[in-house]
């Protein structure tokens, strides 16, 4: 099945759906939104085109609320704190983002949702899902954990070859790289690069090792939620147009409000 | 290195029954629960003292006191922003620091580990406010089986007396006013903690508690405890 049978194959219901037992107060919602999920590594281009999206959606009418990681009112300046004291151990981190998700979940995304909005995610439960395995925590716990997340209507990943990765990394100086890899959106940091499990010495090595160990559990992922692969490799116009053009379709298919 | 199989606590409504360590575990675990005004804490504090008395390496660990989860717990309870999903993951995420980092490396170094609340109080807590069970069993199922648990058994009006003794009200969520019980607090704290005492009474049983009647002088319950303690633990541990 292609991708554009994917999306006209799925399923229009209105009614709040989740991963596994949800959360028991809030069921048998009703949503008029839409939850959009962009997923992809570091370097993808993943931020440039959620903004662009975000500006398209915005100027055909729609009220957009961005989202992504660790970005909650309650957890997110605690994750920090920990992370950059390198505190975080990984069943506390996992933990902790869950709680960080959680929150936003139920305080923004459902709430946005119930209202109407278009809710654009960078990055969703997947990638905190990845990275437990990575740090070889079982798979079947996080799936579990993540049983309260809602099912998103569309998810994309921006798949970029590791070489493409590579090469747009070292576009910038070695310097800016660097200080990249330390400072970038606070994120991209010892934990960003695999420090915590002690994969080399050397930081670029274990940041290469990682993000290669964080795409081969991607494809899992991707086969398992069903997610729509796309050719990040190409220009930044280029995927703009394709990932609008999947939402439009998306979009118009009309929503079903019987139930 | 020996591998040897030890129970896990999450068996009674999960498939995992035992899994396999790579780690050989020479502590001891032990562990106190109850509701709060319980006397629980004031037990497992002087099993502390005798221990260390005795020159036993014994590390006590309190619920809810990581000292990276904790800051935002209080916050988000000063606030009243939790809801019953993020309660729950906030002290998972706290148990989880204390148990990655203190917990199970000094169980390993073969100390008596001692701690106040364990996997039960979430058990019972999260349930009663709604959170699916087997999920939050399976949220906790990395921990350790305990090797005693004790559950101190109080009526709900002892515990309320004896907290109210101390401080002049009940807190927000200890009383459980998030879930709209009942607009009095102190009707509202009857009702949520009798739903925690009717979930800890479930799991005497099925979880192996060592019950104490909670409303004996603490004299007679220390006995009891360090009765237990010596029972169990074999002597060359504490040597």
């Amino acid at each position: 099945m292609n991708n554009s049978d994917k999306i006209k194959k799925m399923e229009k219901s209105n009614i709040i759906k989740y991963y596994g037992h949800g959360i028991a107060y809030l069921k048998n919602i009703e949503l008029k939104g839409r939850l959009i999920i962009l997923e992809g590594p570091d370097s993808s281009g993943r931020s440039t085109q959620i903004l662009l999206l975000n500006n398209y959606l915005e100027a055909n009418g729609h009220a957009v609320l961005n989202t992504g990681l660790r970005r909650s009112e309650l957890v997110s300046e605690g994750i920090l704190e920990a992370k950059e004291r390198h505190l975080l151990r990984k069943r506390t981190m996992s933990l902790f983002y869950a709680a960080d998700f959680a929150d936003q979940l139920e305080n923004k995304i459902i709430p946005a949702l119930r209202a109407g909005y278009i809710v654009l995610a960078d990055r969703y439960i997947y990638t905190l899902m990845a990275r437990d395995a990575v740090r070889k925590i079982n798979r079947i716990w996080s799936y579990n954990l993540y049983g309260f997340a809602i099912k998103p209507d569309l998810v994309f990943y921006l798949d970029v070859d590791p070489k493409e990765l590579i090469r747009r990394a070292f576009q910038k100086s070695t310097e800016e790289l660097l200080k990249g890899i330390f400072d970038k959106d606070n994120f991209l940091d010892y934990y960003e690069s695999g420090e915590d499990m002690g994969f080399s010495e050397d930081l670029l090595e274990s940041f290469i090792l990682y993000q290669k160990k964080m795409k081969q559990e991607f494809s899992r992922i991707q086969k398992k939620f069903g997610i729509i692969k796309i050719n990040g490799n190409r220009t930044v116009e280029e995927v703009h147009n394709e990932l609008k053009q999947k939402i439009d379709q998306f979009l118009k298919v009309p929503f079903n409000h019987s139930k | 290195m020996t591998h040897i199989k030890i129970k896990r606590s999450s068996n009674i409504t999960t498939n995992t029954t035992t899994k396999k360590y790579k780690y050989d575990i020479k502590g001891k675990l032990i562990i106190v629960e109850g509701i709060d005004g319980s006397g629980k804490s004031t037990q497992i504090h002087l099993l502390d003292k005798w221990l260390k008395f005795k020159n036993i390496p014994a590390f006590l660990s309190e619920w809810n006191s990581s000292v990276i989860v904790k800051n935002v717990t209080s916050r988000g309870k000063k606030k009243e922003q939790l809801t019953p999903t993020t309660f729950s993951l906030l002290h998972a995420t706290d148990f989880a620091d204390r148990y990655e980092r203190n917990i199970f490396p000094l169980l390993r170094a073969g100390y008596i580990v001692l701690a106040d609340r364990y996997v039960y109080t979430a058990y019972a807590r999260d349930m009663v406010r709604g959170c699916d069970p087997l999920w939050i069993r399976k949220v906790y199922d990395f921990a350790l089986k305990p090797d005693i648990t004790f559950y101190f058994r109080v009526p709900v009006d002892v515990a309320a007396g004896r907290i109210l003794s101390g401080r002049p009200k009940l807190k927000y969520y200890e009383a459980g006013m998030d879930l709209n019980l009942s607009n009095d607090i102190y009707e509202s704290y009857r009702i949520f903690q009798s739903r925690i005492i009717e979930q800890y009474e479930k799991m005497a049983t099925t979880e192996n508690f060592t019950v104490i009647d909670g409303t004996l002088n603490i004299e007679q319950q220390q006995k009891m405890v360090r009765e237990k303690f010596n029972n169990t633990i074999p002597e060359e541990i504490v040597k």
